[in-house]
């Protein structure tokens, strides 16, 4: 029987190559294959509008402007989504601090809209787990609808519509839940709205 | 609980049986040293691996040899962990010049990572270098993955040897587990998430111009900026075995509940489905191995038995939602159609996992001792985060780690047949061999560390001033948060909820010898019995025995281990949960 010291080569060396391999070899390989396949998304998705980096089809933005879409509250600081410091608030259920947080968020809301009506979609007035998430339910959208096409001089139908055009429905309709990309659906609204600027213009002449 | 919920937990059961059913016999022929195909790509990395190591593959190896070479091997993780932190600033492939990470963190992660604990006291990307990433972090998945897998081949050797010393030998066990059992199936998971949207490169952040400025308070001066920082890196490669390896060390701070770490539903469920995979191919594995399918299959069902209630109950419990919150005018109803959203507590979930996932996670991850997270446990409603909680305290061995889940369980399978064997007053024995007083000391050993190690800890952090300052949640859900530190570092878990500040030296001094602890001291006695038990011989089946593989067995099993945690934890849970839930629902 070997002792503990007759051990240690096996173990230096099993170690070294194995690291070699799991460690260097193995994230190279995927990095090739990666760079093969799925240039984009190996790069963080990112999105270019007129040939600038906007953001990523995957990271959440912050929306404040009546006239976007707003996304989850976030609980990243600095400032909200930022994407170098991921965090949820990590408030507990009987946390004072979480039912302020959410009565605040629920009367900017109101106060943006109040015509609106009806309970409030629980994704847009609770914090996301990550602080960056880019989605929001399809009712939390639609909630947002009325505000939205007011503030652009937009139909509700036509913004109606844009939304729904945008919904992602579950993974073979079952895994997962609908969902709408705030920057995507933003990004959308402002090439939507800038047409129609152009149309009443021309109308116009 | 919604119908989609019934269905995707349904579908999610299926995968995960189906795929252990499957790789599960492949397994037991590696541990014979015959994989297959793969023998023909990674053969000759093999051989040339014992070449230069001086190892003979065949040589076996007594219980102590194998001990003292798995602490060794385990010992090198630790210190290579620690130098690479410490030194991060210094090496390359460290775009950001994150300088030295601080001693008693670099400490904690080691132990952490080794352990395959892999407890977050750092944010990543805010902390490690690529290179640490890689050559740390994600090394220490493949390999304290492999060797608590090679621990379990070892023990299931002791199971039916015949009065020999030989449990295998770990160099080889530890090589053929990297290489055939761990490697291909991660290269895969890896490429399928870089296909949904996870990062894999080695470029720096990227830069984005976000669409509007965002106005912010910076230290009470006002702050403006419209700049997004994107963060990059090799993370495809490691999230793949952090999940499939039972590790859960997040590549982001938050996890995978990090868009670019879990991006959509598809990625989701493999990753989700990756917790419990190979832990179930390990029961179907044993089986294998001791000749006797149907082995396997009852400890398996003895798990899925436990563990499918828990997932029903903390998915219910969310989709209730928060009633403090719901009076304030928020909806907390399922809505299908058009205007779809997932009602429940949504503090702390993502919108594309909603409810179901993010219980389904939360359950499974916890039972699994892998402790990644989807959602953040601390926001979760006070009963539905009691149960993460008590799936920990259940030992881990409700699938458990891949290896150490279910050489822990086998554990609890001793001392099953040894209340059995007391209530009819005969020899108990498992599979031919007599249980005798050895083995149970050591069992004792095994079941009686772990509540200790969780206990003890808390209980001092909750009389200490400095420990108490890193409490992010007032009243009994602060206590709950410290309790689940300890329970999660104990169990090698690694999940938390994570509002407590544990970056700090009493936690990551503390939480680093508890991680220690609770996974070699419950390694050492599990080899100590598969020693023992290999040198009896093995007695035939007669009349008196008790048969280990049907439904009356799987229900004493359930029970033991629902009891021994039960006992042991139900007062700790009553101060911090149950108190919080009372609260919850008399302040309406």
């Amino acid at each position: 029987m070997k002792t503990v010291l007759g051990q240690l080569r096996p173990a230096l060396i099993v170690f070294a190559a194995l690291s070699i391999l799991t460690g260097l070899l193995y994230p190279a390989l995927t990095t090739a294959l990666a760079r093969a396949l799925f240039p984009s998304q190996a790069d963080g998705s990112p999105i270019a509008r007129n040939g600038k980096v906007v953001g990523s089809a995957l990271i959440g933005q912050p929306f404040s402007d009546p006239r976007h879409f707003w996304g989850r509250p976030s609980a990243t600081s600095p400032f909200p989504d930022n994407a170098a410091a991921s965090s949820g608030s990590n408030l507990g259920p009987t946390n004072p601090a979480l039912l302020k947080a959410v009565r605040d968020r629920v009367a900017a809301l109101r106060a943006a809209d109040p015509a609106a009506s009806g309970p409030i979609p629980p994704d847009l007035v609770t914090a996301s787990a990550s602080g960056l998430d880019p989605d929001i339910s399809p009712a939390a959208a639609l909630y947002q609808v009325p505000r939205v096409a007011r503030a652009r001089g937009l139909s509700v139908a036509a913004v109606r519509a844009l939304v729904l055009g945008r919904v992602e429905g579950r993974w073979l309709g079952v895994f997962g839940e609908p969902r709408v990309n705030v920057l995507e659906l933003n990004l959308a609204l402002d090439a939507a709205a800038s047409d129609a600027l152009q149309r009443n213009a021309k109308a116009g002449t | 609980m919604t119908e989609n919920a019934w269905v995707q937990c349904i579908a999610y059961f299926a995968a995960v049986i189906g795929f252990g059913a499957l790789y599960g016999p492949y397994m037991a022929r590696v541990y014979e040293g015959k994989p297959g195909w793969l023998g023909r790509v990674f053969g000759p990395v093999e051989s040339a691996l014992y070449r230069l190591s001086g190892v003979d593959p065949d040589e076996g190896m007594g219980w102590k040899t194998y001990a003292a070479a798995a602490l060794l091997f385990n010992m090198l993780g630790v210190f290579a962990v620690y130098a690479l932190q410490r030194l991060q600033g210094l090496l390359p492939l460290n775009p950001a010049g994150f300088g030295a990470v601080a001693a008693h963190s670099a400490f904690n992660t080691a132990a952490s990572f080794a352990t395959n604990t892999n407890w977050q006291g750092y944010g990543g990307e805010t902390t490690m270098s690529y290179l640490t990433q890689m050559l740390g972090l994600t090394v220490q998945n493949f390999l304290s993955a492999a060797a608590g897998m090679a621990v379990l081949a070892a023990f299931i050797r002791g199971l039916r040897a015949r009065e020999t010393e030989n449990l295998g030998n770990f160099w080889a066990d530890m090589v053929r587990t990297t290489l055939y059992i761990l490697l291909p199936l991660s290269l895969v998971m890896a490429v399928v998430l870089v296909w949904q949207g996870v990062p894999q490169d080695f470029k720096p952040a990227a830069k984005a111009a976000m669409v509007e400025t965002v106005h912010y308070d910076n230290n009470g001066k006002p702050a403006s900026t419209d700049e997004q920082d994107i963060p990059l890196g090799p993370a495809a490669s490691q999230i793949a075995i952090k999940q499939l390896g039972t590790n859960g060390g997040g590549y982001y701070n938050v996890n995978s509940a990090h868009p670019l770490e879990n991006p959509t539903p598809l990625s989701n469920f493999v990753e989700c489905w990756a917790i419990l995979a190979l832990a179930a191919a390990c029961c179907i594995m044993f089986g294998v191995m001791v000749e006797d399918r149907r082995q396997g299959w009852a400890i398996l069902a003895a798990m899925t038995v436990i563990l499918v209630p828990m997932v029903l109950f903390c998915a219910v419990c969310e989709q209730r939602g928060n009633p403090l919150v719901a009076a304030l005018g928020v909806s907390t109803q399922a809505v299908e159609g058009p205007a779809a959203t997932s009602g429940g507590n949504m503090e702390g979930k993502e919108v594309r996992f909603g409810i179901a996932d993010s219980a389904l996670w939360a359950v499974t991850t916890t039972a699994a001792s892998n402790g990644s997270v989807d959602s953040m446990h601390d926001s979760y409603t006070p009963l539905g985060g009691l149960i993460p909680l008590f799936m920990m305290q259940l030992g881990e061995v409700v699938y458990g780690g891949v290896g150490s889940g279910l050489y822990g369980m086998l554990v609890f399978v001793l001392v099953a047949v040894f209340v059995a064997g007391l209530m009819v007053g005969r020899t108990p024995e498992y599979l031919g061999k007599k249980i005798e007083a050895f083995e149970m000391k050591m069992a004792s050993v095994v079941v009686l560390i772990m509540p200790i190690l969780a206990l003890v800890p808390t209980a001092l952090a909750v009389v200490s001033a400095s420990a108490k300052a890193s409490l992010a949640n007032p009243g009994a859900h602060g206590f709950s948060e410290i309790l689940y530190a300890f329970t999660s570092m104990a169990n090698n878990n690694g999940s938390a909820f994570a509002g407590l500040t544990a970056n700090v030296p009493f936690y990551d001094i503390l939480g680093g010898f508890v991680m220690l602890l609770g996974r070699y001291w419950i390694m050492v006695p599990t080899l100590a019995i598969a020693g023992s038990l290999s040198r009896k011989k093995i007695v035939p089946a007669g009349e008196g025995t008790l048969p280990t593989h049907t439904p009356l067995f799987v229900g004493l099993l359930v029970g033991v281990v629902l009891i021994v945690g039960a006992l042991t934890f139900v007062p700790a849970l009553a101060l911090g949960p149950v108190a919080e839930h009372l609260m919850m629902i008399g302040v309406r």
